[in-house]
C-alpha cells in the first residue's frame, strides 16, 4: 500500500527532523546562539558513524554511545572558546544573534572544508539491518524504525529532563528569562554551555541515526541546518513540543511531495509550508504573541 | 561644494576605462572579478549595512542574472534581455520581501539562507522535466573588455544610487530603522515599505552583476550559478570593509579578491578552510569593518 | 462637540489576561489629561492601543472624528499623533539634530533639508537643548535624551502627544524643569496624554485624570478630586481587588 509506506517513511524522517531541531532549539532559545553551523555536526558524527561501523565493525546503536558524549564535549569546547566571547561582546541580544550567525556562518565552511578534504564531495551509505520488516501491510527497513524508535526514545528523554528535573527548569527559566534566572541563583552562562552542549550531543545523535537509512555527503550539512531552523521557527521558538509537531509534519510534506509529486520539489514544498505557517502565526505552532 | 566628491569620482572612472585599452587578459580579468564583487558588495550592504539584516541570498539573485543570460542571451537584444533579468531579480525580491521582512529578522536570515538553494532545485527541477537539459552554453557575442565597461558602468551607477539614497529620506529612514525599529513606525515611517523597497533595489544591483557577467563562462548550469560560495565571499568582503559606509565594502573587496585569487591557486583543496577562518578572524577582531575603525578613530 | 480623542469599549488580551479592560475615555482639544494607575495596571498597554503600537481586540478610537483603532503605527503618527516612550529612545547613532528631524522628514507635510534642519535647531531650542544639534544622541545625559526624544515628538506638529513616563527618574530640579517644559507645551495650546506616576507633577499639570486598575477605568475627574476617591487609594496601596 503505497499511501501507508509512504505516511511511515514521512513520520521516519519527520521524527528525524524533530530531533535535530530539538537540539537547535536548545542552542537557540537557551543559548541565544544561532548556529548556521549546526548540520555540519550532523554530518560529522554520520561519518563517525560511517567509521566506526566500516573500519571498526562498531554498530551504529553502539556507535551513538560513542559520538554522543564526544559531540557534547567538543560543542561545549565550541562554546567555551569561540562563543562566550561574543556573548561577552554583544550589548543586545539583537546584536548577539547577528554575531553568533555571522561566526557559525565561518564555522560552517571551516567544517566543511575540512569534511570535503577528508571525504570528498562523493555520497557515502553503509548497511546496517537493511532487513524488510512488514508494518501495516507495508514493508520497511529494519534501520529505519531502529532510527524512529531511538529518537522516540532521546527526544522523550530530553523532554522528560527538560520538564521534570530542576535541571531542565533553570534552563527553561533561561530561555524564558536570562536577567530574572540570574536573581534565582541560576548560572546563566553554565546554563547557556550546557544547553549549547546539549543541543550538540543531539545533533550528533540525529547524525548517527540519519546514517543509518540515509545516503549523505560533506556538503549536506547546509540542508539539515536549514531544515532544523525551518522546524524550529515553525514549532516556535524554544519548544520541544512544536519541534515535534513541526518536524512531523514536514517529513510528512517532503515524503508525500517527492512521492507523488516530484521529488525535484521537495524544497519548494518546504519552504511553502515554512512561509504559510509563519504568515497564518508569525511566532510559530506553539509560540507565545510578543506582548 | 556637497557635489564635490563626483570631480575625483569622476577622474577615476574615466582612467579605470582606459584599462582594456593596455592591460594584458590576466590582469583585465581580475579587475573584472574586483568590479563583480564591488558590485555585489557594495548593493549587499546598501541593504544589510543600516538595517543589520544579514542577507545569506546574493548568489540567488547573481544566478537569477546569470540564467536570464543563458535562457534569453541569444533570442533578444542584449539590453532587452538586461531589463528582463533585472525585472525578475527585482520581483523576486519583492516577494520574498514582503513575505519576510515584516517578520523578524532571524526569520529573513533563515528564508536567505535557503533561497539560493531553492531557487537552484526549481531552475534544476524545470531544466529537467520540461527543457530536458541541465545546462545551458551561454551564446552572447561580447568581448571581456566589453563585459569590463559594463560592469565599470554597473559599478558607477552603483555607488551613484548608494550615495543618492544615502542622502535621500529613503536612506534616511533606513537608518531610522537600523538604529531603532520601535521608533521608526512612531514617526511616520512605513518601515515594511522601506525595507522591501531597499532589498529589491539591491538585489537589482546582483541580479544585473549575474547577467553581464555570464557571458564570461559559455556553459552554466544550476550548481555554477548558485554556487553559495559566491554569497559568503561577498559577505567577508562586505563585512572586512564595513557595511556602514557607502566606500567600506570596497575597502574589504581590493585586499579579499586578492587573497581568494592566491588561495584558489595555491590551496585548491584547503580553499574552504581557509575562508572560513578568515571570515572567523574579521568576525572576531574587525566587527565594525575597516571602515568602522578608521571612523571611530577620525571621530576621536 | 466632539473631542479630539475619543475612546471607548477599548480592550486588548494577552492570552487570558486582559491588559486593558473596556477603557473608555475623552481628551478634548487643549486639555491635558493624566492616565494614572498602578503598576500593571494597563496604562502603557492603552498608549501602545492609541498610538498602534498594538492592535486592539475590541473598541473603537476616534482622533478628531477618524477611527484609528487597529490601523498603523506610521498612519496613526502622520494622522498627527506623537508619542514617547516609557524608556527613553533616543536614534544613539545619529546626531541630536537627525533625530529631530526624524520626526520632521516623514510626516505631513514634508519637511527635508535645509528647511528642516532650520526648524530642528528651533525645536532643539524649545526643549532646551539649542545649540547641541550636532553632538551624538548617545552622548547626552538622560534628562536631555528625554528633552530630545521630546523634541523628536513635537516635531510632527501633532494634534496630540502621549507622553509615557516622560518625567520619571528625574531629580527633583530636573523634575522641576521637566513640568516648566510641559506647563510651556500646555500654553502654546497642545494636547496632552501623559502617564505619570508623580503626583507633584499631575497636580500641577493635568486637567483632568483618568485612573486605570486591573484595565478597567476606575476613576475619572479633576486631580484633586481623584487622588481623594476611596476606591483610587484603595487600588494604589493594594485594597482587597488588587
Amino acid at each position: 500500500m503505497i499511501l501507508i509506506d509512504a505516511l511511515l517513511s514521512g513520520v521516519t524522517l519527520g521524527g528525524m527532523y524533530a530531533l535535530i531541531a530539538m537540539g537547535l532549539t536548545l542552542q537557540y532559545g537557551v543559548a541565544r546562539i544561532m548556529n548556521l553551523s549546526y548540520g555540519e555536526f550532523l554530518i560529522a558524527a554520520a561519518f563517525l558513524a560511517f567509521w566506526f561501523f566500516t573500519g571498526l565493525g562498531v554498530n551504529p546503536p553502539a556507535g551513538l554511545l560513542l559520538v554522543v558524549p564526544l559531540a557534547f564535549l567538543v560543542n561545549w569546547a565550541i562554546y567555551r572558546a569561540l562563543l562566550t566571547w561574543l556573548v561577552a561582546r554583544a550589548k543586545t541580544r539583537a546584536a548577539l544573534e547577528v554575531d553568533s550567525i555571522l561566526a557559525t556562518f565561518g564555522l560552517l565552511f571551516v567544517i566543511q572544508g575540512i569534511a570535503l578534504v577528508a571525504f570528498g564531495g562523493a555520497y557515502y551509505s553503509y548497511s546496517y539491518l537493511a532487513v524488510p520488516v512488514s508494518v501495516l501491510g507495508s514493508t520497511i527497513a529494519a534501520n529505519r524504525l531502529v532510527a524512529l524508535a531511538a529518537a522516540a526514545v532521546i527526544g522523550g528523554g530530553l523532554y522528560l529532563v527538560m520538564t521534570r528535573t530542576r535541571l531542565g527548569t533553570a534552563l527553561r527559566a533561561v530561555a524564558v528569562d536570562p536577567v530574572a534566572a540570574q536573581l534565582v541563583a541560576i548560572d546563566i552562562r553554565a546554563a547557556a554551555a550546557f544547553a549549547f552542549a546539549l543541543g550538540g550531543g543531539l545533533v550528533a545523535a540525529g547524525g548517527v541515526l540519519v546514517s543509518m537509512f540515509l545516503t549523505f555527503s560533506a556538503t549536506m550539512g547546509v540542508l539539515f541546518t536549514m531544515k532544523a531552523l525551518i522546524v524550529v521557527i515553525m514549532g516556535g521558538v524554544g519548544n520541544l513540543m512544536g519541534c515535534l509537531v513541526a518536524g512531523l509534519l514536514l517529513g510528512l510534506a517532503e515524503t508525500l511531495v517527492s512521492r507523488f509529486v516530484d521529488p525535484g520539489l521537495t524544497l519548494a514544498a518546504t519552504f511553502t509550508l515554512f512561509l504559510g505557517i509563519l504568515l497564518w502565526r508569525p511566532a510559530g505552532l506553539f509560540g507565545k504573541a510578543a506582548r | 561644494m556637497t557635489f564635490l566628491p563626483l570631480i575625483p569620482a569622476t577622474l577615476l572612472v574615466a582612467a579605470l576605462a582606459t584599462l582594456p585599452l593596455y592591460a594584458d587578459g590576466y590582469c583585465l580579468s581580475l579587475s573584472l572579478s574586483l568590479l563583480n564583487y564591488t558590485v555585489l558588495a557594495t548593493a549587499w550592504a546598501m541593504f544589510s549595512g543600516p538595517t543589520r539584516y544579514v542577507s545569506l541570498a546574493t548568489v540567488a539573485f547573481f544566478g537569477i542574472g546569470a540564467y536570464s543570460v543563458a535562457v534569453l542571451g541569444e533570442v533578444l537584444p542584449w539590453p532587452l534581455v538586461l531589463l528582463i533579468a533585472a525585472a525578475v531579480g527585482g520581483a523576486v525580491a519583492l516577494l520574498v520581501g514582503l513575505s519576510t521582512l515584516r517578520l523578524s529578522g532571524v526569520y529573513f536570515v533563515v528564508f536567505t539562507f535557503g533561497l539560493a538553494e531553492l531557487i537552484r532545485q526549481l531552475v534544476t527541477w524545470y531544466e529537467v522535466n520540461v527543457t530536458r537539459a541541465l545546462g545551458r552554453y551561454v551564446f552572447v557575442d561580447v568581448t571581456q573588455a566589453q563585459i569590463y565597461w559594463q560592469m565599470l558602468a554597473l559599478a558607477t551607477l552603483v555607488f551613484l544610487t548608494g550615495w543618492l539614497v544615502g542622502r535621500s529620506r529613503l536612506g534616511f529612514a533606513l537608518r531610522i530603522i537600523g538604529d531603532d525599529e520601535t521608533v521608526a513606525p512612531h514617526v511616520g515611517i512605513d518601515i515594511t515599505i522601506v525595507k522591501v523597497a531597499l532589498f529589491a533595489l539591491s538585489a537589482v544591483f546582483m541580479t544585473l552583476a549575474g547577467a553581464i557577467m555570464a557571458p564570461r563562462w559559455t556553459y552554466i548550469d544550476p550548481a555554477i550559478a548558485f554556487n553559495p560560495m559566491v554569497s559568503f565571499q561577498v559577505l567577508i568582503m562586505a563585512l572586512l570593509g564595513g557595511a556602514g559606509r557607502l566606500y567600506g565594502p570596497l575597502l574589504g573587496v581590493i585586499p579579499l579578491t586578492l587573497l581568494f585569487e592566491f588561495l584558489i591557486a595555491r590551496f585548491p583543496n584547503h580553499f574552504s578552510i581557509i575562508l572560513g577562518l578568515v571570515f572567523l578572524v574579521i568576525v572576531y577582531l574587525v566587527p565594525n569593518g575597516v571602515a568602522g575603525l578608521t571612523a571611530r578613530r577620525a571621530a576621536r | 462637540m466632539t473631542r479630539l480623542l475619543e475612546i471607548s469599549g477599548l480592550t486588548r488580551r494577552f492570552g487570558g489576561l486582559v491588559a486593558v479592560d473596556g477603557l473608555s475615555f475623552g481628551v478634548a482639544q487643549g486639555e491635558i489629561v493624566g492616565l494614572l494607575g498602578p503598576n500593571g495596571s494597563g496604562k502603557t498597554t492603552a498608549l501602545n492601543l492609541v498610538s498602534g503600537a498594538l492592535k486592539p481586540d475590541a473598541g473603537t478610537i476616534m482622533l478628531d472624528g477618524r477611527p484609528i483603532a487597529g490601523l498603523r503605527p506610521d498612519r496613526i503618527a502622520r494622522l498627527g499623533l506623537a508619542r514617547t516612550f516609557q524608556l527613553v529612545r533616543v536614534l544613539g547613532s545619529m546626531t541630536c539634530a537627525e533625530n529631530v528631524v526624524a520626526g520632521l522628514a516623514f510626516r505631513r507635510p514634508v519637511l527635508w533639508g535645509e528647511a528642516a534642519a532650520r526648524r530642528a535647531g528651533a525645536l532643539l531650542d524649545r526643549v532646551g537643548l539649542g545649540g547641541r544639534g550636532a553632538m551624538p544622541a548617545d552622548a547626552l545625559t538622560y534628562i536631555d535624551q528625554k528633552r530630545l526624544e521630546l523634541a523628536r515628538g513635537l516635531a510632527l506638529s501633532p494634534r496630540i502627544l502621549l507622553l509615557d513616563e516622560w518625567l520619571a527618574g528625574l531629580n527633583p530640579s530636573e523634575l522641576q524643569e521637566g513640568i516648566a517644559l510641559i506647563r510651556s507645551l500646555r500654553a502654546e495650546g497642545t494636547t496632552i496624554v501623559m502617564v505619570e506616576h508623580v503626583m507633584d507633577a499631575i497636580r500641577s499639570l493635568c486637567d483632568r485624570c483618568v485612573v486605570m486598575n486591573a484595565g478597567a477605568l476606575i476613576a475619572e475627574g479633576p486631580p484633586a478630586a481623584v487622588l481623594a476617591d476611596p476606591a483610587v487609594i484603595s487600588a494604589y496601596l493594594g485594597g482587597d481587588d488588587a
